[in-house]
């Protein structure tokens, strides 16, 4: 596995660099790449050299099957990649199916999260479609005796001259056996978009009859004969908690109770947990509420929000330390030069994943092989520790996969696989492990409190000449994965989902941009990604600054930011991801102004307020640009999101409905995060554990959404997670248009609007 | 002993009553459709009919319900295909869809309540009903579009 960077990603995979190939397995045809190591052979003989990396297969019916390596977390990914390689293949979608796949060293890096999958797999797939069809027209030639270049391919069937076969049929009488150096592959046309049948073309979700109708199987719903239910009792402090005493007299009254199991963890992840073990899950639950466990508690337990906040404080006071992700020459000499200056702080407070589905793993051993049932986003992730975990090897342990109750990051640390596995082995029986809402809230690995300082430093007539940013907060990847850290130019090691969106497209004369790492928030917390990762708290920050900025140099948010997206220089862009660089979020940020009728006159207490982004990384780059419109009360600084337009580029659209669900659900998330969301660590646990308290965003606070999407065929990028990244500051800065209050803390409380209205200049 | 009817059949289970119906109809009697979201009422994930009441499996005793009518998502329809299903999978309303058992089976009882339902109405019944990947929008949309069609206004 390469860094965690887009561009890390995808070339681990890069099919360039890999033959393909198609045998005769059983009753069907299956296609695949083969494995580097082995393409190089692939000249030899294809029958020998079959090495099963198999993504799709076709049987005697017709049937297209294609194996979907990414978790349906409610993106219809499975969906938009069969789409990928059906358009290619010329399939008969009718006959198209997909098969949630389990792990296997054969699938390579299991991994969905960074909104990456359609990026990484468009060229996969793509190439893995054509020289399906291509291998069908040869085949369904020699069948039809006529010229394979006479013979085209269209909705499952090769025809030639009024005759056609279908590809089943093509399966059943021919020989499609086949292998393509790399060079082969390289050299067979991709279709032209204009050629594209199923690619920008709405269809039914796969996944979605299963979903309405209670036949949708998420992880929380597998069953093993025999099994024991489990409820944890999470310790006092993620990590260093050991346990002192269990005492359970209290809960063995209760028929069906078994015991409560003190977990020994080697590979550390859940340290000081206790497994309360009965024969459902009603009495286990019950059971762990009557049980009394102490504990010797870790550090954490005397670190709070604050303390995390001050240390990031500290962190960026201190000019020594972290990483240069931005490092022009000049920039404290304009600031010493310029002038006018303009230094503001902005803050965020600590969010929770909140998945609907409480965390929970069915754990069992089955001829000498764990078998892991849950949901989960990065399998490759938790193999290992697994293996650390309960002393076997990785080919002993396999994850089995189920539709998962939500993703948004919290399952890509698969860690609540641990406990599951360890109480398993150590009962030698099936296992189910459920957390309630509280536990899996005390055991999230919520996105870190965040501190940044911006500065700005303007010339002549408001012309920004340099800008410095610092941003402090927990690395949840220092956590996941410290090897795959990128490092800066002097070799600093940082995380790139607590960076990105620091580097924007914006020229702004020198730019530094230092990111550091909040050492509390890691040891206190385990920090995660959570849906749209750095760029969720980041842009709050620069899209935030941004509208002051604006203000101070007298120049409309508007204009003022056109201004600086000038494509010119590193923000010019470049192929294949970032074609038309800055001059793309410009477009975007002119068209959502003008469709939200920027500029007019609003009533009373109303405002407008824009915001842009280029969503998660900019090697990777979905341009988004916001206009959300509030209404401000004054009297109880209650704010009232009344409309949010949304323009986005997001390069070529595989699913348009699928697209534009994933916008509507992102952009919600981000008015969610903006004004309901948001806790605060006391003694190293959130304070708020359940909705008794945790608030998020219901039916009645949902806003008009105008969504609009650029009709393009540059190359697709991301699209989960890029429209939640401007809907905060779009907020944020409406409230300001609307009467004249700043907020620079998320989430925004009313009590924070009527402070900054009393502080008004 | 508790015996009551879960959607059409008569059912017993020998547990205390002061277990949860959810766990009941999880775990008991198998049917997985209805979900464990908040385990406080207050995200209706587990939200089942009772006498044709939206109610929370999770709070609810299996002693509450002796002798009365449970409907879950499983027997809402025998085809899957009740009007509010068939809107909310032509509207595509699922995203991570763990919720929408809870959603169908609230929105169902709520179009009995009020078949021509305004906004304030949606707000009003749905608001109990969490939505974590925030499908609100297609939810709306879908609870209209249902109402329209069994009011009769626009054929099936």
């Amino acid at each position: 596995m390469n860094n965690l960077s887009p561009h890390g990603f995808r070339s681990a995979d890069e099919p360039s660099r890999r033959g393909f190939l198609i045998a005769m397995i059983g009753a069907g045809v299956m296609l695949g790449y083969a494995r580097r190591s082995l393409a190089d052979q692939s000249t030899g003989s294809a029958g020998e050299l079959f090495e099963p990396t198999i993504w799709y297969g076709i049987d005697r019916s017709g049937t297209v099957t294609v194996n979907i390596i990414r978790a349906e977390l409610g993106q219809h990914v499975g969906t938009a990649l069969a789409r990928i390689v059906a358009d290619e293949l010329e399939a008969d979608w009718s006959k198209v199916k997909i098969v949630l796949v389990d792990t296997d060293p054969k699938w390579g890096l299991m991994l969905t999260g960074g909104s990456l999958s359609v990026w990484q797999s468009f060229p996969i797939l793509s190439r893995a479609g054509a020289a399906g069809r291509v291998a069908l027209i040869e085949e369904g030639a020699k069948l039809l005796s006529v010229n394979p270049l006479s013979c085209t391919a269209r909705n499952g069937a090769v025809r030639a001259n009024g005759r056609s076969i279908l590809y089943g049929d093509i399966v059943a009488h021919g020989n499609m056996r086949r292998a393509f150096t790399p060079e082969q592959l390289r050299a067979i046309p991709i279709k032209a978009p204009s050629e594209r049948r199923l690619i920008g073309r709405d269809t039914m979700a796969l996944d979605v009859p299963s979903k309405t109708n209670g036949t949708g199987r998420y992880g929380i719903d597998a069953v093993a004969e025999g099994m024991v239910f489990a409820r944890p009792r999470i310790p006092p402090t993620r990590y260093d908690s050991k346990v002192v005493s269990i005492d359970d007299s209290g809960a063995k009254h209760l028929p069906g109770y078994i015991q409560s199991l003190a977990l020994d963890d080697p590979s550390g992840i859940a340290p000081g947990w206790v497994m309360v073990c009965a024969e459902s899950f009603a009495v286990a639950s019950q059971a762990a509420d009557l049980v009394k466990v102490t504990w010797k508690s870790g550090e954490a337990a005397h670190v709070s929000e604050s303390d995390i906040q001050n240390r990031a404080a500290e962190l960026i006071a201190d000019p020594k330390g972290g990483a240069m992700l931005v490092e022009d020459a000049g920039v404290d000499a304009a600031f010493a030069s310029a002038k006018q200056n303009l230094e503001r702080t902005y803050t965020t407070s600590t969010v929770m994943h909140f998945a609907l589905e409480p965390v929970n793993a069915l754990v069992f051993e089955k001829d000498g092989v764990f078998e892991i049932h849950t949901g989960n986003q990065w399998q490759s992730l938790i193999l290992p520790v697994l293996a650390k975990a309960l002393g076997r090897s990785q080919d002993k342990i396999v994850l089995r996969s189920y539709l998962l109750g939500g993703g948004f990051g919290r399952r890509l640390e698969g860690d609540y696989t641990v406990p599951a596995a360890l109480a398993a082995k150590a009962l030698g029986k099936p296992v189910k492990m459920i957390c309630t809402r509280a536990d899996d809230m005390r055991f999230d690995c919520p996105r870190s409190p965040s501190t940044q300082v911006l500065r700005m430093a303007f010339g002549d007539g408001g012309r920004v000449i340099a800008m410095d940013h610092q941003a402090a907060a927990g690395w949840p990847t220092a956590v996941m994965a410290p090897s795959f850290l990128p490092k800066d130019a002097h070799g600093v090691p940082y995380d790139p989902f607590a960076s990105d969106g620091a580097d924007h497209w914006y020229t702004v004369g020198a730019q530094r941009a230092r990111v550091l790492l909040n050492d509390l928030a890691n040891r206190a917390i385990r920090p995660g990604l959570l849906r749209s990762v750095g760029p969720g708290w980041i842009n709050w920050a620069v899209e935030s600054f941004m509208d002051e900025a604006a203000h101070v140099a007298n120049a409309d948010p508007v204009a003022f930011r056109l201004r600086m997206l000038d494509g010119v220089g590193r923000n010019s862009g470049s192929a294949p991801n970032a074609v038309g660089g800055a001059h793309r979020q410009a477009a975007v940020l002119a068209r959502a102004a003008e469709k939200a009728g920027w500029g007019r006159a609003m009533p009373k207490d109303v405002g407008l307020g824009i915001a842009t982004t280029f969503g998660q990384a900019r090697s990777m780059p979905t341009w988004v640009a916001c206009v959300a419109r509030v209404r401000v009360d004054r009297a109880s600084g209650f704010v009232t999101v009344e409309k949010l337009t949304i323009v986005i580029d997001a390069g070529t659209i595989i699913h348009p409905d699928s697209a534009l669900a994933q916008v509507e659900g992102a952009a919600l998330w981000g008015l969610s995060v903006a004004l309901h969301e948001g806790t605060e660590i006391v003694n190293g646990q959130p304070k708020d554990t359940n909705l008794n308290t945790y608030t998020l965003l219901r039916m009645g606070g949902v806003p008009d959404v105008d969504i609009e999407f650029v009709a393009s065929t540059e190359t697709p990028v991301g699209l989960g997670e890029p429209a939640t990244t401007a809907v905060a500051p779009a907020i944020g800065n409406a409230i300001f248009a609307a009467c004249g209050a700043r907020v620079r803390h998320l989430p925004i409380r009313p009590d924070a609007v009527l402070q900054a209205l009393a502080h008004r200049a | 002993m508790t015996t009551f009817n879960l959607n059409g059949r008569k059912v017993s289970v020998h547990g205390p009553d002061d277990t949860p119906l959810l766990w009941v109809i999880r775990d008991e009697m198998g049917l997985r459709g209805t979900k464990f979201g908040c385990g406080i009422g207050m995200c209706g994930a587990c939200t089942v009919h009772v006498e044709g009441r939206a109610t929370r499996s999770c709070i609810t005793a299996v002693g509450a319900v002796a002798g009365a009518k449970v409907i879950t998502i499983e027997g809402l329809d025998p085809e899957g295909r009740h009007p509010v299903q068939v809107a909310w999978t032509e509207l595509q309303v699922p995203q991570c869809g763990y919720c929408q058992s809870g959603q169908i089976m609230q929105a169902v009882t709520l179009l009995k309540d009020f078949p021509n339902p305004s906004d304030q109405d949606i707000n009003a019944v749905m608001a109990g009903s969490l939505c974590r990947c925030m499908t609100y929008i297609r939810i709306r949309k879908a609870i209209k579009l249902a109402a329209s069609r069994m009011r009769g206004t626009i054929a099936q």
